[in-house]
């Protein structure tokens, strides 16, 4: 069981360009920034959004291929849907949702009922059943509309993301509910999110979309090693400079960014053009006098934001280009860093790692 | 000015009230005049509300989802017989279905001898007539409001387009349905210049309560007020009910 999606999927004034594939058993993870197309996507492979152009493949089944004019309805499609604001039946009770989709295949009513308890049970809400869609609570409301999507046993399920909704507890409890159910679920699952632990807690593959474009696909320690883009990059934690490379002097080249030059390390074997180069937080350093000392890279901006986790500080500097330094909280009082300080950030050449686009 | 404003609409009820022969009301209801009206006039209003929601709905459901070219032209041309003048709407329905002068009316005639002015369906498609924009508003209006991406997700989950209709669009629409068959209802029952010019006044087949008033008044003004409080009575049931379930 395979999915092979290729397409060019159009809504509004969105385009979005995507060709993936996931085998049976796989989670790919859909990551990207809000507005993305995310969602468009996976409309689109839900049969709801038929794509411009291109193709759409489950098991070999072609459910879309634009070009002939192919177009399977989603009520014909083996799937199953978790939408981003649920979209649960208020009119129904949690049960009713859930056998929703059996009784809509044609099995008995009395059949569906205990099917969709027992499949609550599972889940762990089979006190809830009778309850209407607004009587239960975000995660309830959650466990509720995966039994629906999973009830019928979908070759494809789509989880479009099913942790938004929910508060931080809740949100734990439920992803490591989701893990259990696609542990179990032998078909293919795609889920959409813009959380970097949700998808490499839940996904084998991560497929990165940016305003309507795939910018990488690999697995999750492949782009924690090599992030295609400053987004991938600011989601796995670290600096990325995409511009022209230009020879400088003995070893030594110029990143032209376009918001503002790094001097980075010559590549060996290489020509001059586009490249990306990445920068560990911790080689950062801060400081509020300008700086004396062997860093060839040395910018001013002011403190936009700072994170404190634990011992540790995540400093944003509005520097040109911008930049991420981690530091020790202990440095963060001691320089009396706050958003709209005015800081120097420096770094050597040499930590700046380059790597093809 | 408001005061005066209340006094105006509340006079004539006050005077309803003051002028109705309760003594005799009992009587007058239940003679045979006021009772054939009334059966009449409910099959009448019934059958009209019946017809516009389900000649409605599709109309609705098409101005609500459809994006055609003249659609506002469709809306106003839906809404017309709303505005316009009952009398106007009873002659164009001779013009239509007329024995001797409407267009379609004619060919029904000499082809199936089927003759439907001075009939009760003729009382029927007056009050359909009049009643139909009501039901095609309040239920365009429910369609409006309806998120239909809860019908995508039916749809995901192998519904076909008519079980979702069944299981949730109609279901959904559950008290703007009810609200378009009692608005209908109420605006057919009340119907009169339509009726009288195309359906006529012939008791027991097109005399419904508003006619029956109007003839009483020339004869019995009794007991045209004490009808008159009866079809007020109805209205005022109307809306209590649609004010506590259906226009919070």
């Amino acid at each position: 069981m395979t999915l092979v999606v290729d397409v060019v999927v159009r809504r509004g004034t969105t385009e979005v360009r995507a060709a993936f594939e996931a085998d049976a058993g796989q989670t790919v993870a859909l990551l990207g920034p809000n507005g993305a197309g995310k969602s468009t996507l996976v409309a689109s492979i839900a049969g709801l959004l038929p794509p411009s152009e291109g193709t759409i493949e489950l098991d070999g089944t072609v459910l879309d291929d634009a070009s002939n004019g192919v177009h399977i309805p989603p009520e014909h499609r083996p799937i199953g849907v978790v939408f981003q604001d649920l979209l649960l039946f208020p009119h129904l009770s949690a049960a009713e949702n859930v056998a929703f989709g059996l009784c809509a295949r044609g099995v008995a009513r009395s059949e569906a009922t205990t099917r969709a308890r027992r499949s609550l049970e599972r889940l762990g809400v089979a006190a809830r059943a009778d309850a209407r869609p607004r009587q239960l609570s975000g995660g309830e409301a959650q466990r509720v509309a995966l039994a629906r999507a999973l009830i019928a046993e979908p070759a494809l399920l789509l989880l479009d993301e099913p942790l938004s909704s929910l508060d931080v507890g809740a949100r734990a409890r439920v992803r490591e509910l989701i893990g259990d159910e696609l542990a179990r679920f032998p078909g293919v699952c795609v889920l959409v999110t813009h959380d970097p632990i949700e998808a490499s807690t839940l996904a084998d593959h991560l497929v990165v979309l940016e305003e309507g474009r795939v910018t990488q696909i690999g697995s999750p320690e492949q782009i924690r090693a090599a992030p295609r883009s400053r987004y991938a990059a600011d989601l796995v934690g670290v600096n990325a400079f995409r511009g022209i490379l230009e020879p400088l002097d003995d070893g030594a080249g110029r990143l032209a960014t376009g918001e503002g030059d790094v001097v980075v390390p010559w590549p060996d074997d290489f020509d001059g053009g586009e490249v990306i180069g990445l920068l560990r937080p911790v080689d950062v350093t801060l400081s509020l006098e300008s700086p004396v000392g062997s860093a060839r890279n040395m910018l001013r901006g002011q403190v936009t934001s700072i994170e404190v986790d634990g011992e540790r500080a995540r400093v944003r500097i509005a520097t040109a280009p911008p930049l991420v330094a981690e530091i020790t909280a202990g440095s963060v009082e001691r320089l009396g860093l706050r958003a709209g300080v005015l800081v120097w950030a420096s770094f050597k050449a040499v930590e700046v790692q380059i790597l093809p686009p | 000015m408001a005061a005066l404003g209340v006094a105006f609409i509340a006079l004539p009820f006050a005077g309803l009230v003051i002028r109705t022969p309760w003594s005799r009301v009992v009587q007058i209801l239940t003679s045979d005049t006021a009772l054939t009206a009334l059966r009449l006039s409910l099959v009448v209003a019934t059958i009209a509300a019946a017809v516009s929601f389900l000649l409605g709905f599709p109309l609705a459901w098409t101005l609500a989802r459809g994006s055609f070219r003249g659609k506002t032209l469709v809306r106003a041309f839906v809404v017309l017989p709303l505005v316009m003048p009952p009398v106007v709407a009873g002659v164009g329905l001779l013009a239509a279905f007329g024995r001797r002068s409407g267009i379609v009316g004619v060919w029904l005639y000499e082809w199936f001898g089927i003759q439907i002015t001075f009939t009760t369906t003729a009382a029927v498609l007056a009050a359909t007539f009049v009643s139909f924009p009501l039901a095609v508003l309040a239920l365009e209006a429910g369609l409006r409001g309806l998120d239909e991406r809860l019908e995508d997700a039916a749809s995901t989950l192998g519904a076909t387009r008519w079980y979702v209709l069944r299981r949730v669009t109609l279901p959904l629409l559950g008290p703007q349905i009810a609200a378009a068959l009692v608005l209908s209802w109420a605006r057919a029952l009340g119907e009169f210049g339509a009726t009288i010019t195309f359906a006529g006044n012939l008791r027991g087949r097109t005399q419904t309560l508003p006619l029956a008033v109007f003839e009483q008044l020339q004869t019995d003004p009794d007991a045209a007020f004490a009808v008159s409080m009866l079809l007020i009575a109805i209205a005022f049931t109307v809306i209590l009910g649609l004010r506590g379930r259906f226009l919070r």
